[in-house]
């Protein structure tokens, strides 16, 4: 892993600049109340990587996710995204750079007094496009979700799935750098987690989007890790045996720290007491 | 252990007022920064001015009528009962028009601010809003701000003329005073500073109710029955400071007019 400078104000660069980091974490604190919830987290994403973040609920998991995107800053480190220091950057100048991050939030966070097509066409209808290219564009979003034809319903009208499938295609729709899922399946039946984590594997895949997924189920992330999506088919399939895909790796967070940061064999065949159980 | 609670209290109150003077300043700094939500403003204006109408109208229609009432028996007494226009009058635009106009609106607009913003929180949309590049004070906050201030304004000059026009019916037709005589004292003895202490306040009280409100509402926390107590607070702390400014504003121009 690529180290941090400790005094400097820039991430660390590389001289290949294809693999520069996307995120990068620098022995990050943050607390709430005195009661401190993550400590001395470092980690970084590099470009067209997916990086699955896993531990028990309540471990901070979306606390971490909130903290990329600047909706919290730390107590204590520094977190780079793009080059640029979002722990010591203005309100006003953190909405310019949120532009290039797609967010999918826990229960959608969809707008519910706006229809799907306005709730997907959300920042374009802030940049004042053509209302054509508006309704174009939130279709296209929504092809890529399987979701054409509710472009005039409202939130309320849709299925829990449909509405985490509608808030995917509002994270996709102006083709970010990057990508954060807050637990895109939780609460969801299998056969709609899949058809999520299909999606979410179709972005990694086709659209090769950095990205930061956080789950608690096992299963969710191990799927990701050994499938890929056949553009051919239009769905996705196992990888061969033993092969896992070699742009998804693993964070794991125990106690408000960072217990493993590594890829999928490193995970599988960890000889730490809390990780094993926790995959087993 | 009863002055760690003084303690914590008075550090939450102090906090408390901190982050109200920084919404309120940051919203109305937003003013002055693009993009500008125009759509936003008329938006709002439509759903706190012309919304508030129908109970504007009724109170004020009611609340001259009962003045007129409650005044002419007084004012017999002392054989004045010719007086009753001015009296309501007086009463309509200094006082009474501006802070009842204020506390309905409050009680109608402040509270339907504080749980649209607190649900709006509590389901994420707010952090959405923000992590979808726009600024929720500007979007959201600075609207309801310009909206309720100029609204309140025309909300409370229409209250004064309703209730004049209820203390005239009053008057006239349950009273049997003279209606010419009840609407020539209402207006000739009205001065400019009565007038100017009437529009003034609408403009403090429209700044409370729709900073209060927002506040309440983006510092809500803990669900549902956070969004309950969100919509009580603001009803009541506007309200409350409603009254309170109105003291304030009256003993000052007071002091400047004289009367």
């Amino acid at each position: 892993m690529t180290q941090v400078g400790a005094n400097g104000a820039t991430p660390p660069q590389s001289s290949d600049s294809s693999v520069e980091p996307v995120v990068v974490f620098d022995d990050v604190s943050i607390g709430f109340e005195r009661k401190p919830v993550l400590e001395n987290i470092s980690f970084q994403v590099r470009q067209g990587e997916m990086r699955i973040l896993m531990g028990p609920a309540g471990v901070g998991k979306s606390v971490l996710l909130k903290l990329t995107n600047g909706l919290l800053r730390p107590d204590s480190g520094r977190i780079f995204v793009f080059g640029q220091e979002i722990s010591a950057m203005r309100e006003q100048d953190l909405f310019e750079l949120r532009g290039a991050i797609g967010t999918v939030f826990q229960e959608g966070a969809l707008f519910d007094s706006l229809t799907v097509r306005d709730n997907v066409g959300y920042r374009l209808l802030e940049e004042h496009l053509p209302d054509d290219e508006i309704t174009a564009r939130a279709e296209e979003a929504l092809r890529f979700v399987d979701l054409e034809g509710t472009l005039n319903k409202f939130p309320s009208e849709l299925s829990g799935g449909m509405r985490r499938r509608v808030a995917i295609a509002r994270a996709i729709v102006t083709n970010p750098k990057l990508i954060l899922y807050d637990s895109p399946t939780g609460g969801l039946d299998p056969i709609t987690s899949t058809t999520i984590i299909e999606l979410v594997m179709k972005q990694r895949d086709v659209s090769h989007t950095s990205s930061l997924l956080v789950t608690h189920r096992i299963q969710d992330a191990f799927v990701l890790a050994m499938h890929r999506f056949n553009r051919a088919t239009n769905q996705m399939e196992a990888l061969p045996p033993h092969q896992t895909d070699p742009n998804t790796s693993f964070l794991m967070l125990h106690q408000g720290r960072l217990v493993f940061d590594g890829t999928t064999k490193e995970l599988v065949h960890s000889q730490d007491s809390f990780i094993r159980e926790y995959i087993s | 252990m009863a002055l760690e609670t003084i303690d914590a209290a008075a550090k939450r109150g102090v906090l408390a007022l901190q982050e109200y003077a920084v919404l309120s300043a940051r919203a109305l700094g937003d003013l002055f920064r693009r993009p500008f939500y125009r759509d936003d403003i008329f938006l709002q204006a439509d759903i706190i001015g012309v919304g508030s109408l129908p109970i504007v109208i009724l109170t004020g229609f009611f609340l001259g009528g009962v003045l007129a009432l409650q005044s002419a028996s007084t004012l017999a007494q002392f054989g004045a009962a010719a007086f009753t226009g001015q009296l309501v009058s007086f009463s309509m635009i200094k006082e009474i028009g501006p802070v009842v106009t204020a506390l309905m609106v409050s009680g109608r607009n402040a509270s339907g601010m504080a749980s649209e913003l607190g649900s709006m929180i509590v389901t994420e949309q707010i952090d959405a809003m923000r992590a979808l590049g726009t600024d929720p004070l500007k979007k959201l906050v600075m609207p309801r701000i310009v909206a309720t201030i100029v609204m309140l304004f025309f909300l409370v000059i229409i209250s004064d003329a309703v209730g004049i026009c209820g203390g005239g019916y009053v008057s006239v037709f349950m009273l049997g005073q003279d209606g010419s005589q009840y609407f020539h004292t209402s207006y000739q003895s009205l001065e400019f500073a009565d007038v100017f202490q009437g529009l003034v306040k609408p403009i403090f009280f429209g700044f409370i109710i729709a900073t209060i409100g927002c506040f309440y509402g983006m510092k809500t926390r803990g669900g549902t029955q956070g969004v309950g107590r969100s919509t009580t607070q603001a009803v009541v702390w506007s309200s409350i400071l409603i009254i309170a400014t109105d003291f304030m504003i009256s003993r000052v121009l007071i002091g400047i007019f004289g009367r």
